[in-house]
């Protein structure tokens, strides 16, 4: 099912020339009321009226992260602060919080798209949805929330926390939908099981999983635990909130991305080059909708890979590969570039591995020491040393062979890898406490 | 005749295996026999108990890893030569050990021998073709 037909499935042609439209005003709009991308564009000898293709995107500036930390709290809203209706914050976790404004209009806007990415998840009006993302500054609570009312499901407003609270409710509520973070959901499964009861044997039926990078063999495993369709979503508070991409549930394959009201560009993390489509690289989104604080050229620090051919699903938006890390998650061994997810990945292929794993990246005189901690469960415990000697040497094996960095494995006994009820930690990086 | 052993996964750390033996003791959950593997970074404690569904059900609770193997025990005279007419018995048989532990009998005569082994029906077969006293696992876990 689509939610909005007309718009979803808009041949690539009209939605061209609906984003073109677009553009030309929301680059007016930000010249005439917000002095950061005035200025930028003065600097850069940019007038709104040199913006004529949808190519000339490539004029504009780039908006970056500490742009909005310079201008914190409200310095780039483009509307009066009487129009504004709502505020989100990120957590601030790495510097200066970056604070969102959304317009009435921006909030139903928002709430749409979520609507109709509960759609494509497979999601209906016949549905409960058991909301476990965190309600408060961070977007992912509220914004599930409204598409869920918009669309008109029962939406069961838990949030995050109270692990054992939450699998009492999966249990007596029989909620169909799930929303929470990947690893958020193996700690529900974990805990339902401790508490006697499987996931596999609720209603439950789709879990909608985003706010941080996992992989197609994460995304089976929580399949087959848990006997869901597990859908991957993507967005960002600076961007809007969950919401800007997700799959649908017939072709699973890339994240449909709301180009309607979302303009995508991928670029090359170092040269700003922009990249052609299905090469990998940082996405960059302009808000082409938004009224209370529109971001031009933003660059998400997210790194993907774009596919423009039309899904089977019937919609024409480009989809984004799954999410493959942060351009500044990226760790740095050696001179070896290492995303989380491509240990996970390996974890995941290597024994059907635990998905509680962290690495440590340590500096021991001049060089860098990644260290993979992994989780021993039942399934690979064995009361013979060689075994599990074997299974630590696999990994350092197959870590080697696919990345080219040597990591030392560490088994760890269960649950002694600090559990998230959000975004999960995956790396502690002792290098820059030094 | 096996003998239910339980392992568990304990990291190499202060006061973990500690942990596993006052929550033995807070079920009532006697020791037979135990041995202690370990490597640089974790260690694997294997053990007969008084009763093993019991502490495996209470040490998972706990948070624990916890395995089980059927091992045989073997009992042999408390003398020279004791052990190693038994493993000529499986080396013959071409059956290979795991590991092994063992302990003497309060009345010092004979000693008992856990065995984990490769093939351990083929070894059962072996051991008791030769008369060699194959100990149940009831009569070892009241000792």
């Amino acid at each position: 099912m689509i939610y909005d037909v007309e718009m979803e499935t808009l041949p690539r042609e009209d939605l061209e020339a609906l984003q073109l439209k677009r553009l030309k005003a929301l680059v007016e709009r930000v010249h005439a009321n917000v002095g950061f991308y005035r200025q930028k564009f003065d600097e850069m000898g940019v007038k709104p009226s040199d913006i004529r293709t949808l190519d000339d995107l490539k004029l504009l500036p780039f908006t970056e992260k500490q742009d909005l930390r310079n201008h914190y709290p409200f310095g780039l809203f483009a509307v009066p602060k009487e129009n504004v209706v709502r505020i989100h914050a990120s957590s601030g976790t790495t510097g200066r919080s970056t604070v969102v404004g959304y317009t009435h209009r921006d909030v139903r806007n928002w709430a749409k798209l979520m609507a109709r990415c509960f759609v494509a998840s497979g999601a209906s009006p016949k549905d409960i949805i058991h909301n476990a993302y965190g309600y408060g500054l961070f977007t992912g609570g509220l914004g599930a929330h409204y598409g869920a009312e918009e669309m008109g499901a029962i939406i069961v407003p838990v949030s995050g926390g109270g692990t054992k609270r939450q699998v009492m409710l999966l249990k007596d509520f029989g909620p169909t939908v799930i929303c929470c973070t990947p690893s958020y959901a193996l700690v529900l499964h974990e805990a339902a099981l401790e508490a006697g009861v499987n996931i596999k044997d609720l209603p439950l039926r789709i879990g909608i999983f985003g706010a941080e990078p996992w992989t197609e063999e994460m995304r089976r495993d929580i399949e087959d635990k848990m006997g869901i369709t597990a859908i991957d979503i993507y967005g960002l508070s600076e961007i809007m909130g969950p919401g800007v991409g997700i799959e649908c549930n017939i072709a699973q394959k890339g994240l449909h991305i709301m180009e309607d009201h979302f303009l995508v560009e991928i670029i090359d993390p170092d040269t700003c080059e922009v990249l052609p489509p299905g090469e990998i690289g940082e996405l960059v989104i302009t808000t082409l909708t938004k009224e209370a604080q529109p971001l031009i050229r933003y660059r998400t620090r997210d790194i993907t890979k774009l596919d423009v051919v039309p899904c089977r699903c019937g919609r024409t938006f480009a989809r984004m590969h799954r999410m493959m890390g942060r351009s500044d998650d990226m760790l740095i061994i050696r001179g070896v570039n290492v995303f989380p997810s491509q240990i996970e990945s390996i974890l995941l292929e290597t024994e059907g591995l635990a998905p509680h794993y962290l690495l440590v990246v340590k500096r021991e005189g001049n060089l860098d020491t990644l260290e993979v901690q992994v989780e021993v469960d039942e399934k690979l415990f064995s009361d013979e040393i060689k075994n599990l000697q074997r299974i630590e040497g696999k990994i350092v094996k197959n870590i080697k062979d696919y990345l080219g960095v040597t990591a030392q494995v560490k088994l760890k006994e269960p649950r002694s890898i600090q559990r998230s009820e959000g975004k999960a930690q995956r790396i502690l990086d002792l290098r820059k406490t030094n | 005749m096996k003998v239910e052993q339980i392992s568990i996964f304990l990291e190499n750390r202060a006061g973990r295996l500690e942990e596993v033996t006052r929550i033995l003791a807070e079920n009532e959950v006697s020791i037979r026999a135990l041995s202690l593997a370990d490597t640089s970074d974790f260690g694997i404690l294997r053990l007969i108990v008084s009763d093993h569904e019991k502490a495996k059900k209470a040490l998972k609770e706990n948070g624990f890893t916890v395995g089980r193997t059927s091992v045989v025990a073997v009992e042999v005279d408390d003398q020279p030569g004791g052990l190693n007419a038994i493993l000529q018995i499986l080396s013959a048989g071409g059956v290979n050990v795991e590991y092994m532990y063992a302990f003497v009998q309060q009345s010092s005569k004979t000693a008992i021998i856990v065995f984990r082994f490769d093939k351990t029906d083929q070894a059962i077969e072996l051991l008791g073709k030769k008369g060699i006293k194959i100990i149940p696992g009831e009569t070892l876990y009241n000792l």
